[in-house]
């Protein structure tokens, strides 16, 4: 007798894991972005303390001052797991292949007037070191944060920054060759200009409450950045003045924050929701880290804005600010 | 025009140092030591991280456009499988437990490996060193996650899955590769890359991936061949790493050699002793064997790994020790492993059973020296039992070696008629090992290893009750009140194939019972 298995109709035993069932229910069927986040973590029974760390567990939720009942309260709007994440960034960067290939094989970099062409590596390339850093800081969120729904998405946001950095790069290579990165390295190392903001990174690099470091990089710092490089000064100021080659080098940025940001808002937003001490510890973390990048990041972009600079961070500090608002901190 | 001309002698090495090693920078707000504060107290010497070789040049944008295709093709087959009730296509529902073993053993270490390069990805101070080991972190976190989404259509119809989470955690036997893990992890970043990056995934990986994957193509579980292919570029990745670090580390400093000399002693022992569970796949719990233990112990292990030590012989390198002693164990691994299982088939969160005739006729052929003669006769009994309705169970606990966490069931390596026992007294107390080289590990660094979360000891201190219940009441049952801490369903996840549910499902699917369709 021929059974034809594929049609056969089974009902199942189950829908899901325990860990996954627990915290959606067990009488549906988990999402794929369920399935790879909730619970993952291990959570118990750890045999030995880190020779590294042996204050802590390997996972333990005391590395940071927040508190929270469920760690995987935080939840990704974007419901990446690796597969989306990687297949999301694929597409994206077939579009900016076709921009670098357009910019290249049209001459638009001969074409680019001199002073802006200057002044866009001036303010773009020594950025390679601080998405370098970003990367360092997310890796540290992933290595020593607890829970998978915060930690997993940290670590595809580390490589992001690398890739950035390496975007960057390219765009380095393209306008004005290898010599280009390493005058922006000593620039980035000497001139007093960025000093304000290479502090900012090394000291956000010896930081041990990792979620402090979430707001200080991805909140604080990257909330002020890229608003005020991408948005007014790229996507603007440059594009008006016959500039639109360097946004195209750039497009990946400017789509990833605006993604990502959401990201990042659903993560403070849950945390400062938890309870009013994590309100209130989020809200000192950005208020203290905030001055101190708006005052790193002005003389940065001083360069291309000139004397607007004060009054474009100025918005951009305004804006942020009610963002921040928006998520429950005060600030 | 001279920016043109330096454009184009810009050579592929040269362009990928500027993508990734030019990136980083030497601070002076924070200095080195307390940006990278794990890299200098194992005694590992790193005088020049520039030295350090890339071993794949991938930058990120060609690493999403290939893991990107990768994923895109192994996901329409996951799907296709589940739609289709492709775990109705495998040889037999014995060999779904293989699956179970995976999932409870396996995927949680890929997680750990995701977090663990995490970590050294973050600490090492050279940059390349961190991007690969940033590049295997995510990597490791695809395999965790692809694992979930294929064995979840599995879980979906089967026992033995459903908690692997919560198991992994505290059940006794997955406290083996747990324990592997965390020790791994706990140990420092050089030591982390040494276990995971060379001893586990360059020397042993061939013993654990190729069981299960062929396992699973012989067996008709096609969900679990692609990922395990779809893996199998990642891993070709992961082991030339393994071999960049450890002769990055040897070229480095002579006062390195006998630092990795220890690890590779320890981690080999540790990495083959969790293979013990491999090997009782590998011979009992496929229905179609691929290949014995013992043949792919000598083609993995002494032939490859053998060309591979004799290798790394210039650089002052030996053999780990242990290694031969794996040699003489060969004969007997599986068998030992797999009778402790079926005495402890209570407990174990996978149904056990004793070979078919025909099964045991192969065990024979594979192991003449030692199978008729040692095992089969236990076999034979228990099946005897087991047909006059007294299938035996085991219902006390075993003592556990505190390295290995492995029950004390290996014989000595004279004597197979022996088990073998050794011990250690540190601080007034006595720990117990099941072998000379687990008990060197513990004499070595006795501070982390009294650490242990031993699941035995743990169960008879107290630990493994749910909350409220009282182990004094009369009739107590220990054994049924710890599956329930475990998060058990008795008599579903447990006991032998023979009058499962597993066994009953996959007949009834089939179409098989008596009296059917
Ligand atoms: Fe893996
Ligand atoms: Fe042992």
């Amino acid at each position: 007798m021929h059974i034809d298995l594929k049609t056969v109709k089974i009902d199942p035993l189950r829908q899901t894991f325990a860990n996954v069932a627990d915290r959606i229910g067990s009488d549906k069927p988990a999402s794929r972005y369920q399935e790879a986040t909730l619970g993952l973590q291990p959570d118990a029974n750890f045999h030995y303390r880190p020779t590294w760390d042996p204050a802590h567990e390997l996972f333990d939720p005391a590395r940071t001052a927040i508190g929270m009942k469920d760690w995987y309260a935080f939840k990704d709007p974007r419901q990446f797991y690796y597969a989306n994440w990687t297949m999301t960034r694929a597409r994206q960067q077939d579009a900016m292949e076709s921009n670098f290939d357009f910019v290249e094989s049209r001459g638009l970099a001969a074409s680019l007037p001199e002073d802006l062409k200057s002044t866009a590596l001036h303010l773009l390339l020594p950025l390679r070191h601080v998405a370098w850093g970003a990367n360092m800081n997310n890796f540290s969120i992933c290595a020593y944060g607890y829970g998978t729904a915060i930690t997993a998405p940290s670590s595809f946001h580390a490589m992001d920054q690398l890739g950035i950095a390496q975007y960057l790069t390219r765009l380095g290579l393209l306008l004005a060759g290898p010599e280009s990165l390493d005058i922006a390295k000593q620039a980035w190392l000497k001139l007093p200009e960025w000093q304000g903001l290479r502090s900012y990174i090394e000291d956000s690099f010896v930081l041990k409450d990792w979620f402090m470091l979430f707001t200080v990089q991805n909140f604080v710092l990257d909330g002020l950045l890229y608003p005020l490089v991408y948005d007014r000064i790229v996507d603007d100021h440059l594009a008006m003045r016959n500039g639109s080659a360097v946004a195209m080098l750039t497009a990946f940025m400017t789509e990833w924050y605006e993604e990502t940001a959401k990201w990042v808002d659903a993560q403070i937003k849950t945390a400062a929701a938890e309870s009013t001490a994590n309100r209130d510890l989020l809200s000192e973390w950005t208020r203290t880290w905030r001055e101190r990048a708006v005052s790193s990041l002005v003389p940065v972009v001083t360069g291309a804005l000139g004397e607007q600079a004060q009054v474009a961070s100025d918005e951009v500090l305004g804006q942020f600010n009610s963002r921040a608002a928006k998520l429950g901190l005060s600030v | 025009m001279d920016m043109e001309a330096s454009k184009k002698k810009l050579g592929l090495k040269e362009r990928y140092n500027h993508l990734t090693r030019g990136l980083g920078w030497e601070t002076t707000y924070q200095p080195m030591e307390k940006v990278f504060p794990y890299t200098r107290y194992e005694g590992i010497k790193i005088h020049d991280w520039d030295k350090w070789e890339d071993p794949f040049r991938l930058t990120m944008d060609a690493y999403w456009k290939y893991q990107g295709e990768k994923e895109k093709k192994l996901y329409a087959i996951i799907d296709a499988f589940a739609q289709n009730n492709g775990h109705l296509g495998v040889s037999d529902a014995r060999y779904i437990n293989t699956l179970k073993l995976f999932i409870q053993g396996v995927s949680p270490l890929e997680y750990m490996a995701h977090r663990g390069f995490a970590h050294v990805g973050r600490q090492f101070d050279g940059v390349s060193a961190r991007i690969a080991c940033q590049m295997q972190s995510v990597d490791e976190l695809r395999h965790a996650q692809t694992q979930m989404h294929t064995v979840s259509n599995y879980n979906k119809y089967y026992n033995g899955m459903h908690s692997w989470r919560h198991w992994h955690d505290r059940v006794w036997y997955l406290s083996v590769p747990k324990s592997f893990f965390d020790d791994a992890m706990s140990a420092g970043p050089f030591e982390f890359v040494v276990a995971i990056s060379f001893a586990f995934e360059y020397v042993l990986t061939n013993l654990l991936f190729v069981p299960f994957m062929s396992g699973a193509a012989y067996n008709g579980d096609m969900a679990t061949v692609t990922f395990g292919f779809s893996a199998q570029s990642d891993e070709s990745r992961h082991m030339t790493l393994g071999l960049e670090i450890i002769k990055f580390i040897l070229e480095q400093d002579p006062g390195n050699v006998p630092i990795v000399q220890r690890w590779l002693d320890k981690w080999f022992w540790r990495g083959y002793k969790v293979l013990t569970l491999v090997s009782m796949m590998m011979d009992y719990m496929l229905p179609k064997k691929v290949m014995s233990w013992k043949e792919a112990w000598e083609i993995y292990g002494e032939q490859n790994g053998g060309a591979l030590f004799n290798d790394l012989a210039r650089y002052g390198i030996r053999k780990p020790k242990g290694w031969e002693q794996a040699s003489i164990e060969k004969d007997h691994l599986s068998h030992q492993a797999w009778s402790t299982f079926y005495n402890y088939g209570a407990a174990a969160l996978f149904h056990t059973w004793t070979p078919t005739d025909g099964e045991k006729d192969w065990l024979s052929a594979k192991y003449p020296d030692t199978f008729d003669k040692l095992y089969r006769p236990r076999f034979e009994h228990w099946e005897q039992q087991a047909k006059e309705g007294k299938r035996f169970y085991n219902g006390t606990l075993p003592m556990l070696c505190t390295t290995c966490q492995i029950p004390m069931f290996f014989t000595e390596p004279t004597d197979p008629t022996k088990i073998c026992y050794r011990e250690s007294d540190y601080k007034g107390d006595k720990y117990h090992f099941c072998s000379d080289h687990c008990k060197d590990i513990f004499d070595y660094e006795p501070e982390k290893y009294v650490q242990s979360w031993l699941p035995v000891h743990q169960i008879y201190q107290g630990n493994c009750f749910n909350p409220g219940v009282d182990p004094t009441v009369p009739g107590f049952d220990p054994l049924r009140a710890v599956l329930d801490y475990y998060h058990t369903n008795f008599g579903r996840d447990n006991f032998d194939f023979e009058g499962s549910e597993d066994q009953k499902n996959f007949a009834r699917w089939h179409g098989d019972d008596a009296g059917g369709a």
